[in-house]
């Protein structure tokens, strides 16, 4: 047991927290400003859902003692045995229950990153039954895959230092079948449905990329000259994405633009996220700069094809995921850590690449289709659409009775004991108040 | 010369432009208004105090335009705007004394 790592982990598990509030921040600015509350909602509800699912079961089915390389078994169900002394096989150095804890924010954020490709749309019933069914039922097996002892994919060498395949890839092609089957937004490619506050997402883009030091150095379990490594990749990939995006937008219009700045910031945190630990700076350089260049270009992809990924999700995510994945079979170097492996430009030859494209492909095909089955089933059971006139008032009125902006007083009253009150609401409150000495 | 007004559903905004432009008529003034009229208005609700709001947002249209094309700016408008359901707006027209385009000093039908 090391104090300063516990120390480390737990710091970077608030850090990993911090993120998804981030996250609705950023997708918050790109929505019309009448479904801001809906999206920030999404975000926010799921840090709490996935707080009390991870507990209960979820991480035992990711992490609990392996089940033929595909699920965890039930041993730690309500984190039973998950205690204060390291396990040996997850974290031999830190509290069993603080990588327990650190795992749970990476839960969190991953359906939280999905929202995005459905937002404007979705009934928030049909957002939190299809949250909980995905993590129980696609991420919490693919963590297991990639990060548990005996995982299929862990085992076979490929390599995901910070969630590249089971959050960012994972997310992604998620998104792309919720994109497909919710459906598009009414009026899409048609009416302009602009971003109502770029400001709160370049806000929500920095609270990321702080957070994000937090998920891949943080990954490192430890607080030494990996983490530092990881640290500097991050940072180092992340710059170079938004130097990336805005020479795309730049060379496209002769402008660059905020949005572009944020996204490709992002971009680079998500290319970077499977890397982080296997890649020196000027790998990172190179990961980071192609990301912000190829998902400037993928967010485009929607418009041609015609899937409504209303905030990118699927460019950003699954395409910067893929790409990160496949970049490591390039860029890594066991002069970064021992423990990764060399890819092409190390002269490892082609092995490593070729194993990071079977965590692509496994990825995609598990996600996606899985993903797929569930959102119909979600549909069946409760619709997984606002109803055409919802959609057009918005989902804050709609499905929170809320507004996001109240700029304008008057116009309405307190319902409180005044006139219209009485046709609506419960009638008062029945309980009976002691009344002394009646019995 | 006629002023021609109307309050419309915001998301139908599009269609009745698209509408008034298929009519050749060449441009038009929009603000972000709030009203009601038959209506009703929705429900808040914040930590369980609940507030009615009657006012919705309602965009308000008006164009400026000579005597002949009025009627077909008010069809236009009409059928753009239509959804069937209560709440649609109105459209109404004036009459206007005179116009001046302020960057030419033209004044009257010259100035539409």
């Amino acid at each position: 047991m090391d104090s300063g790592d516990t120390a480390f982990v737990l710091i970077s598990a608030a850090m990993v927290m911090f993120m998804t509030p981030g996250l609705a921040l950023f997708y918050g600015g790109l929505v019309r400003a009448k479904n801001v509350l809906a999206t920030v909602m999404q975000s926010f509800f799921t840090i709490g859902l996935v707080s009390v699912l991870w507990v209960l079961a979820a991480y035992s089915l990711a992490f609990g003692p392996d089940k033929g390389g595909v699920i965890g078994g039930l041993d730690h169900l309500g984190f039973a045995g998950v205690g204060q002394e390291p396990n040996p096989d997850l974290s031999p150095t830190i509290p069993h229950i603080a990588y327990a804890v650190f795992q749970l924010f990476f839960a969190a954020i991953t359906p939280a990153l999905i929202t995005g490709a459905f937002a404007e749309r979705m009934r928030f019933s049909a957002f939190a039954l299809f949250t909980t069914l995905w993590l129980f039922l696609v991420y919490a097996p693919l963590a297991h895959w990639v990060w548990a002892p005996g995982g299929w994919l862990r085992e076979l060498g490929a390599l995901d230092f910070a969630g590249g395949t089971v959050v960012h890839m994972n997310a992604g092609f998620a998104a792309l079948a919720a994109a497909i089957v919710v459906g598009k937004r009414r009026g899409f490619l048609k009416e302009a449905m602009v971003p109502h506050n770029l400001t709160l997402t370049i806000l929500g883009a920095g609270i990321l990329w702080f957070g994000w030091f937090g998920f891949n150095a943080g990954s490192a379990l430890a607080a030494n000259g990996l983490a530092a490594t990881a640290f500097i990749a991050t940072n180092t990939a992340t710059g170079a994405a938004v130097l990336g995006w805005c020479l795309t937008d730049y060379l496209r219009r002769r402008k660059t633009t905020t949005l572009g700045a944020a996204s490709g910031a992002v971009a680079g945190l998500v290319a970077i996220t499977p890397a982080a630990g296997y890649v020196g700076p000027m790998g990172s350089v190179a990961i980071g700069l192609a990301a912000g260049i190829v998902c400037a270009l993928a967010v485009g992809l929607k418009y041609r094809v015609g899937y409504d990924d209303a905030l990118d999700v699927v460019g950003v995510h699954a395409v910067g995921g893929m790409l990160g994945a496949l970049l490591i079979g390039v860029f890594a170097n066991t002069a970064f850590n021992e423990a990764g492996a060399d890819g092409l430009l190390a002269g490892g030859g082609l092995a490593l690449l070729g194993k990071q494209a079977v965590a692509v492909v496994a990825t995609l095909a598990f996600s996606f289709g899985l993903s797929f089955a569930l959102l119909k089933v979600v549909d069946l059971l409760v619709g997984l659409r606002v109803s055409e006139d919802e959609e057009l008032t918005g989902l804050d009125i709609a499905q929170h009775e809320e507004v996001g902006y109240a700029f304008a007083e008057g116009g309405g009253s307190a319902a409180p004991a005044a006139a219209g009150y009485a046709e609506t609401s419960q009638p008062p409150s029945t309980i009976r108040v002691p009344q002394g000495d009646s019995a | 010369m006629k002023l021609v007004v109307a309050v419309i559903k915001p998301f139908k905004l599009d269609e009745v432009k698209a509408a008034l432009e298929g009519v050749g008529i060449q441009g038009l003034t929009v603000t972000e208004a709030r009203g009601f009229g038959r209506q009703k208005g929705h429900t808040e609700v914040y930590r369980g105090a609940e507030y009615r709001v009657e006012l919705l947002p309602k965009t308000r249209i008006e164009l400026l335009i000579d005597d002949d094309t009025a009627d077909d700016a008010v069809k236009a408008i009409v059928a753009g705007a239509r959804t069937g359901s209560i709440g649609d707006g109105k459209v109404w027209v004036l009459d206007v004394a005179q116009a001046v385009r302020i960057r030419t000093g033209e004044m009257g039908a010259d100035a539409l």
